[in-house]
């Protein structure tokens, strides 16, 4: 299954699941990104890592590691 | 009295909650951290009513267990029972706020949800129906604006009610009906207290061992809830953690489609300035550009001017307050330079020698500042004995004691008697002749005294020297006040000004929004090193100074990289350090233009870094996952101006009262270590008191201190380094109260007086001190450079990562790892030139190596897996009481 990291600039796409645990697994989800949240990626950072995503109407950064956390289903856009 | 009535304000980071803080304040209450971590801790009294007292609780997304900041909320909450607990919502997030708003509200205190920045949502289009969202929360709800200080009073007065009426918030029967039949039979086995059942009930599904602790539950009580548990995540398929935040979200999305009209998305301020902001070309030059602006402002220009104004006027030779009378006296300095009275004193007093008149004590006679019979008398005796002497080429130096040629330029050798070398097409610049008339006239030349010009404001030091004098204060108690109090105090307050400016543009950067993107945009970069992306901003700071430097590392979010930030950024030189690089470079080539010599250094302090922090970070004390970067980037706002002040006055006066007081005891300890000692001189009585009140005592007076004693006894540790004399060991402890200090300890120790980092007998003295059957020992000297580069900074710098750090055993641990890196780089530098330029080997070379090899050991090995200490959450719930 396609994870957030894979996911290009410009699209979006549903939160279908969250691998991982511990703290990094908790904070994205206490973040909002849990299932069924729809999520947009906006940037990504001058050096390549991290992205900048929106999601629940305000701006999340994540590394591209913690992206590769979350799985996603219907990349959808550019 | 009434009773006290304790209020919490909890809530998202950039909801407003320090805005709230300070208009319900006006801060006029406690700044510190909270036990054990460095997380801040601001506790303060209503501006209306002095019995309710609020505490700031840290800006927090949610109440897990992961980070310190969530811990020390949800204990304050659970263990502290505030009276009542606002929750303040930025409602143009309002979904991710609602989240810790759910949490909140199962803590088990009333609570009472203020909705903030109501206008911005007006503005966007969106409608909001508060008295929905208060019947959906069981809590009143109060619109309020932070900004504007509007309906404040009544958030406040329905909190008091709500702590009043003790009413506390039983949470939201918010979950699936499946979770909340397991939590139902939760809170049946747990039986826990009033008021928290439905808390702990929550905790225990979600296995939160910590938060559960209190209630010391049986095995078997475990072992029956993890029944309970495993069979609801059976069915799920998914974790209990996991279960609960999605249930919570799900809930908040029932929330949004019942209360708010959103109007159509349409692209925010804050986008369009991240457009170009965090833009994947221009981000870093933007990055770069605020750096160096906020460098050049607080350091190289306004912030440095007003600091060195302070050092220099305040606590140094005093300032005009008349622009016209310092014009006049600068003029009159000037032309009294020109005529170099001072050198044709000297050498007229040479050429008398060399004709064999008697100059003893004649020096002295014409220095004195204050002639006596005596001293007249000498005087006349000498000008009348040499009346027919006439000095010929008699040399001119500068202010730095310094020959030169007719260049104006600095000649850089000197022999062994202190007489100039010269290079071939060099001349000496010098005064042909000096008759005794010449003499006459310079004897009785006095520098012109600013004390003599009108608008002259004294020097603090020099004032207070005065005062005492005149009431008849002994030397000591003079010296006391003066050197260790005003000179130790003075060190800390001349840090001030430009403390103050690095905050107002630091405070402006963080409260505008700019510190999260900065973190996005270096995050890679630092990531490497076991840095925060923010961590660049205390490193460039430090490059001026090392307070604010390690002040700076407040805006890093996460605390490990909060503390190794601090502990290793003042290894980049700071300005003090200036010096020591400027004497060394003298040695090395005499002055001369090697550009490439300065910069070295800060190589050496950014390499310091990089390998301290990759070493550290794979030790016990830093250990652990890799901290979650998943983090808001706020939107763009501009503070307000009142609370900009406030945000910047807190850091000042926090900086001055836990900084100062250390400071304050480091000096005066310093001061009575270098002034009290046995009179062991020739003609001294050799008894133990005041030194420079003793009898027979000359300029050489620390020679006999109680640091010298500590020097010696101490400098058994830098023998390995090469530079093992006391005079070494006691010039690094005095640069401890600021490092600027280590020259100026050197010419006391020498006997140079006030000879200065650009003298060349200063530069002679130093290479002396290194130098081994007459010839420099180049590595001794660097591994005393960078030793005293690497190793503890000054007491300044120590008393703020003390107040950084809120404990002392990470301070102690800071200062110890300072200096243990210090101690070993020099001990490299000086084994491996002395292996490499001599040939010797021995027991210290072998210790070199092996440390050596440790070092590139920690440095290459894969991370160490530490065992799991503590699990937060458990996996089965039973298992974690053994």
């Amino acid at each position: 299954m396609a994870s957030l990291r894979d996911v290009k600039v410009g699209q979006s796409c549903t939160v279908a699941k969250l691998t991982g645990e511990g703290p990094i697994k908790r904070r994205i989800m206490d973040m909002g990104l849990t299932k069924g949240t729809s999520v947009l990626v906006h940037k990504v950072a001058p050096l390549g890592d991290p992205i900048e995503v929106t999601v629940r109407g305000y701006e999340l950064t994540l590394r591209k590691d913690e992206a590769s956390c979350v799985e996603v289903t219907g990349i959808a856009g550019a | 009295m009434s009773e006290t009535i304790n209020i919490a304000l909890a809530g998202n980071p950039n909801c407003g909650k320090t805005t709230l803080f300070n208009e319900l304040t006006g801060s006029n209450g406690y700044v510190g951290n909270w036990p054990g971590v460095t997380v801040e801790k601001k506790q303060a009294h209503w501006k209306q009513n002095k019995d309710v007292l609020f505490t700031d609780l840290p800006g927090i997304y949610s109440l897990s267990p992961y980070s310190p900041e969530e811990v020390v909320s949800r204990d304050f909450l659970v263990d502290e029972r505030p009276d009542a607990v606002i929750d303040l919502i930025d409602v143009t997030n309002l979904e991710r706020n609602l989240y810790l708003t759910t949490q909140v509200l199962e803590a088990g205190r009333p609570v009472v949800v203020g909705l903030n920045m109501c206008d911005l949502l007006a503005s966007r289009g969106d409608v909001i129906d508060a008295k929905k969202i208060s019947k959906m929360l069981g809590v009143p709800v109060v619109e309020v604006s932070a900004l504007h200080n509007k309906n404040l009073d009544e958030l406040v007065q329905k909190a008091i009610d709500a702590g009043e009426k003790s009413v506390p918030s039983q949470g939201i029967k918010l979950f699936s009906a499946e979770v909340e039949d397991a939590l139902a039979k939760i809170a049946k086995i747990i039986a826990a207290p009033e008021g928290l059942s439905r808390w702990y009930s929550i905790k225990v599904f979600e296995r939160d061992v910590e938060a559960i602790a209190p209630l010391a539950l049986s095995k078997e009580k475990l072992d029956e809830a993890e029944k309970v548990i495993a069979a609801v995540e059976a069915a799920r398929d998914d974790d209990a953690e996991s279960i609960i935040t999605s249930e919570r979200y799900d809930w908040i999305q029932t929330v949004m489609d019942a209360c708010v009209e959103k109007a159509p998305a349409k692209l925010t301020t804050s986008q369009k300035i991240d457009r170009v902001v965090t833009n994947r070309w221009l981000g870093l030059p933007i990055f770069l550009c605020v750096m160096i602006l906020v460098y050049y402002i607080a350091i190289s220009t306004v912030g440095t001017a007003a600091t060195d104004w302070v050092n220099d006027n305040l606590f140094g030779d005093g300032f005009f307050v008349n622009g016209a009378s310092q014009q006049q006296y600068e003029a009159d300095t000037e032309s009294f330079n020109d005529n170099h009275y001072g050198d044709k004193v000297s050498g007229f007093i040479a050429a008398a020698a060399d004709a064999g008149i008697n100059t003893e004590g004649v020096a002295d006679a014409v220095a004195a500042e204050e002639p006596t019979a005596e001293s007249d008398a000498i005087v006349e005796r000498f000008e009348t004995a040499s009346a027919s002497v006439v000095a010929k080429d008699v040399p001119v130096t500068d202010e730095d004691g310094n020959f030169l040629d007719t260049e104006d330029n600095v000649i850089t050798k000197l022999d062994a008697d202190g007489n100039a070398v010269l290079e071939e097409g060099q001349t000496l610049q010098v005064i042909d002749t000096v008759t005794s008339s010449d003499f006459k006239e310079a004897a009785s030349a006095k520098a012109p005294d600013p004390h003599d010009y009108p608008g002259f404001i004294d020097s603090i030091p020099n004032a207070v020297t005065g005062w005492l004098t005149s009431a008849g204060a002994s030397a000591m108690v003079i010296s006391l006040v003066v050197d260790g109090i005003i000179g130790g105090v003075g060190s800390v307050l001349g840090f001030i000004p430009q403390i103050f400016v690095l905050f107002v543009m630091l405070s402006f950067l963080e409260d505008c929004g700019y510190m999260s993107r900065v973190a996005f945009v270096m995050d890679r970069v630092f990531r490497r090193f076991g840095l925060s992306g923010k961590s660049f901003i205390p490193m460039i700071v430090s490059s001026g100074c090392g307070v604010p430097g390690v002040l700076a590392t407040r805006t890093i979010e996460n605390e490990r990289d909060r503390r190794m930030t601090a502990m290793l950024t003042t290894m980049i030189p700071c300005s003090a350090k200036l010096p020591i690089i400027a004497l060394v470079m003298g040695v090395l080539m005499g002055g001369s233009d090697m550009w490439w010599v300065a910069p070295m250094f800060y190589f050496m302090g950014i390499a310091a870094i990089i390998i301290s922090a990759i070493m550290l970070k794979k030790t016990r004390p830093f250990q652990g996952e890799p901290v979650p970067f998943v983090m808001e980037l706020p939107d763009y706002h501009f503070p307000s101006i009142r609370s900009w002040a406030l945000h910047v006055w807190e850091r000042v006066a926090a900086y001055v009262k836990k900084a100062g007081t250390i400071i304050f005891a480091a000096a005066v300890a310093i001061w009575f270590l270098s002034n009290f000692g046995v009179a062991g001189w020739e003609g001294g009585t050799g008894a133990f008191g005041f030194l420079p009140e003793m009898e027979g005592v000359g300029e050489d007076f620390m020679d006999y201190s109680i640091l010298a004693g500590v020097g010696s006894a101490l400098s058994f540790l830098f023998a390995p380094l090469g530079f093992g004399n006391w005079q070494a060991t006691a010039s690094s402890i005095s640069a401890l109260i600021a490092k600027e200090n280590l020259v100026s300890t050197f010419g006391v120790l020498y006997g140079l007086g006030d000879a200065t980092e650009n003298s060349v007998n200063m530069w002679a003295g130093f290479a002396g001190m290194f130098t081994i059957e007459g010839a420099l020992h180049v590595g001794a000297m660097c591994a005393f450079v960078a030793f005293n580069m690497l190793c503890a900074p000054c007491f300044a710098a120590m008393g703020t990562i003390r107040k950084q750090m809120g404990s002392a055993r990470w301070t102690a641990f800071a200062i110890g790892y300072e200096c243990a890196f210090g101690w070993v780089i020099a001990l490299f530098i000086n084994q491996f030139y002395e292996l490499i330029a001599f040939g010797s080997f021995g027991l210290w070379t072998i210790v070199a190596f092996v440390l050596l090899a440790a070092m590139l050991f920690q440095l290459f090995r894969p991370m160490p897996k530490w065992e799991e200490k503590e699990q937060k959450i458990a996996t089965k719930l039973g298992e974690s009481v053994a």
